[in-house]
């Protein structure tokens, strides 16, 4: 058996990381592979798709029920889904109160004491949004994800997204082996989409490793709590998915050490493909009523 | 002191600086001095964060507050909010006695309760069972008056909503609930946590305390006793002597205190503060918005006492002035007897101090009284007022340091062989090792009371106890002797 492969799906909120991992875990798992997912987000709907299922039974909100997380077996949080992808939710707090970041480092603590990785050949980590603190870095510390894929698009925020994940990769690439796998587009049809993004991989020392075209196929599956591999096989979205597990399968081992760029240079980045105007430093700071008068 | 010995101290100061490294050198070069006469501060830097890895022996703000100022207070139930290291190493506090009540019924001081926080608390939040921490306490012991509840790290870093939890438990049991912001990583030492906890106290409880009773008759001679955590009963042997001279006191802050006597506090017609460090901020608070004047006092040893008790009465009518005057020639034999018994055994003795916030100053005339000479001093966690107030009884030539390192007072002990050391628990041992006389000087090693005529009997033979035992003669090893 081939050695475990970590892996980890970072991106913006809201940019389609859940949507797109749970389809091309999907298309690994049709290629035989046997998948475990971590959702890392206190939403609890990483495995929806999967599952076709609102939202599993946490990690943490069981181990509150039961009194600590050592009362828990892991038959207690493991469910199995489409083509017996395993699953399970880190979950955490309702938002505004206690540690999230704390809740994803209990939970995978949990699931590696537990032997949860055992006997699968893929194990992936979907985090929320940004790395926001130390408990949102865990799948990237030490001995956990190898390659990191950044889910990203031709949209300002999600390019400035990347780069910051970029950086939170090279702060512990150099202590642990994280890598970045590399970027994937997941198309909201802006401008100069493809190659924005092309460059974009290239300025991180990466790859676009696959850009994943928008069909609206891809919502209609959704409604129906399903990836578009199991609800529509033949489509040609499916296609698109297999072709980006095929690249992530050959991808491994392949990551690089990101070179994430300042801000000064993403700017210029962007201004270079016309997403930016130049700044006219003259009106930084003016109110209305002072430009006018 | 002759210009030689002195520039042997300040070469002594350069010795140890030499040790550490550049930068730390020049920080803390700004801490330690060899004190000018006349000069109008000891000429360190306090207040600012300690070095990294030079093992301060500093506190941290929950000590502050829950060890020092609310813990002592009797009628309440204080609870450690957070995981359970914090409580479980501040249990039962620092010797505060206390005068009535029944441990576990109607006092609490030697208890300790604790939410003891586990992994889920610190996810999903610990506000839930701080409630049911509250109704517990409720349950098992309904004569408390109310509950602090001092806060430890994690509730600071996860935003806990702790004062919420307060007012809606206090509205349920009709009881004070205060919720103390400690958090160990505020501030640079205990220091910030004596204020965090006054500050609370003042909102608490000073601020919102009830009218009067009716039945409550007010006197011209009502005084508080503000900042004596009563160690060892120091402050029952301090009240004796105001008693003795004709005030009231109608409240202790905060050993042996309860919450009535806080809510007494408006009602003072003066404030006695011993330990300005830690509650001035409430005297403060109570002078502007009570009109209650405030005065520092020491009662630690026959002279200071003597000129506190002066001083205090000064500011009261000629009975009470007669009063001050009866109280010293009433003790005057007792003084003298302890004078007469020990000085000739300590006089001429060298001591090396090294405590919190007060006593670096308060305890040197107690020890000029009975023949001794501080020859070096210094403060924990001190402002720049203290070491102001310092000058008033330190000597030309006397060795201030400030947050020192335990490298820098070893090295000082083994340079200056003073003849006794009095400083912490973390101290004693290493000091004793080196063949030197030690007493605690925060818990008075298990002894006391200091305060007052009472406890200078007390102090007195216990110093002379630690100077003049012929264990130190017989701590050098045979093949050591010539």
């Amino acid at each position: 058996m081939a050695p475990l492969r970590q892996i980890a799906f970072y991106g913006k909120g809201g940019i389609g990381k859940s949507t797109t991992s749970q389809n091309t875990l999907a298309a690994l798992a049709e290629m035989g592979q046997k998948i475990l997912i971590v959702g890392c987000d206190p939403k609890a709907d990483s495995t929806r798709l999967i599952l076709h299922a609102k939202a599993q039974n946490s990690v943490l909100s069981l181990a509150a029920e039961a009194g600590s997380v050592e009362d828990l077996e892991l038959a207690d949080v493991l469910k199995s889904g489409y083509r017996d992808i395993r699953c399970v939710e880190s979950g955490g707090p309702e938002p505004g109160v206690g540690c999230a970041g704390r809740g994803v480092i209990t939970a995978i603590n949990f699931l590696e004491e537990n032997g949860a990785y055992e006997g699968v050949d893929y194990v992936s980590y979907d985090v929320l949004g940004d790395v926001v603190c130390g408990g949102f870095a865990m799948p990237i510390r030490e001995n956990k994800a190898q390659e990191i894929y950044i889910v990203m698009s031709g949209e300002m925020m999600a390019l400035y997204a990347a780069n910051n994940i970029a950086k939170g990769i090279l702060k512990y690439a150099s202590s642990g082996g994280v890598r970045l796998g590399g970027l994937i587009c997941n198309s909201r049809m802006t401008d100069k989409e493809l190659d924005l993004a092309e460059a974009l991989s290239a300025r991180l020392n990466s790859k676009l490793i696959h850009f994943v075209p928008r069909d609206n196929i891809v919502q209609h599956a959704e409604l129906r709590r399903m990836t578009v591999l199991e609800y529509d096989p033949e489509s040609k979205q499916a296609e698109e998915y297999r072709q980006l597990a095929q690249k992530i399968h050959a991808n491994g081992g392949k990551g690089t050490i990101p070179t994430p760029i300042t801000m000064e240079e993403l700017e210029e980045m962007l201004m270079e493909f016309g997403i930016m105007t130049p700044e006219d430093e003259n009106i930084v700071g003016k109110a209305k009523a002072a430009v006018v008068a | 002191m002759d210009a030689e010995s002195k520039a042997a101290r300040k070469q002594l100061v350069a010795d140890v600086l030499s040790e550490y490294p550049e930068k730390t050198a020049k920080k803390r070069a700004k801490h330690i001095n060899v004190y000018e006469e006349g000069a109008s501060d000891c000429g360190v830097k306090s207040n600012i964060k300690s070095i990294p890895g030079v093992m301060t022996v500093r506190g941290c703000a929950y000590a502050g507050a829950k060890g020092v100022v609310w813990g002592p207070i009797k009628d309440m139930v204080h609870i450690s909010h957070g995981p359970v290291g914090c409580g479980q190493y501040s249990w039962a506090q620092r010797r505060n006695y206390v005068s009535d009540g029944v441990t576990g019924v109607t006092s609490w001081v030697t208890m300790q309760v604790t939410s003891d926080f586990q992994e889920k608390d610190i996810v999903f939040g610990g506000d839930k069972k701080l409630a049911k921490v509250v109704d517990e306490i409720e349950a098992i012991f309904p004569l408390n008056k109310g509950i602090s509840v001092m806060s430890e790290c994690p509730v600071g870093l996860i935003g806990d909503d702790i004062e919420a939890v307060a007012k809606k438990k206090t509205k349920e049991i009709g009881k004070v609930i205060a919720p103390v912001r400690c958090e160990g990583f505020r501030g640079v030492s205990q220091s910030l946590g004596h204020h965090i906890a006054n500050d609370v106290m003042r909102d608490y409880i000073v601020d919102k305390a009830p009218p009067a009773p009716e039945t409550w008759v007010s006197t011209p001679y009502d005084v508080l006793i503000v900042g004596d955590y009563n160690i060892g009963g120091d402050a029952w042997s301090s009240r004796i002597l105001l008693e003795e001279m004709g005030l009231r006191v109608i409240g202790q802050w905060s050993g042996d205190g309860s919450v009535g006597e806080i809510e007494n506090g408006p009602r003072a017609k003066l404030n006695l503060i011993h330990c300005y460090r830690s509650m001035n901020y409430i005297c403060r608070h109570m002078e502007e918005k009570y009109g209650i004047p405030w005065i520092e006092y020491n009662f630690f040893g026959p002279s200071q006492i003597a000129k506190s008790l002066r001083a205090i009465a000064a500011l009261f009518d000629e009975t009470i002035q007669a009063g001050a005057e009866r109280v010293i020639a009433k003790y005057k034999p007792l003084v003298d007897g302890i004078l007469a018994k020990y000085k000739p055994r300590l006089e001429g003795k060298k001591i090396m101090l090294y405590v919190g916030g007060l006593r670096p100053r308060h305890v040197s005339d107690a020890y000029g009284d009975i023949g001794m000479d501080v020859t070096a001093t210094g403060y924990e966690f001190a402002h720049s007022d203290d070491y102001q107030r310092t000058t008033e009884y330190i000597k030309d030539g006397t060795l201030v340091y400030d947050d020192a390192s335990e490298f820098e007072l070893e090295h000082f002990v083994k340079a200056l062989r003073p003849d006794l050391v009095g400083s912490g628990i973390k101290e004693k041992y290493g000091t004793q090792k080196m063949g030197v006389p030690f007493r605690q000087m925060h818990s008075w090693d298990y002894s006391g009371p200091y305060h007052g005529y009472d406890g200078f009997a007390i102090f007195a033979r216990d110093m002379d106890l630690a100077v003049n035992n012929p264990v130190w003669k017989m701590h050098k090893a045979p093949w050591g002797k010539e």
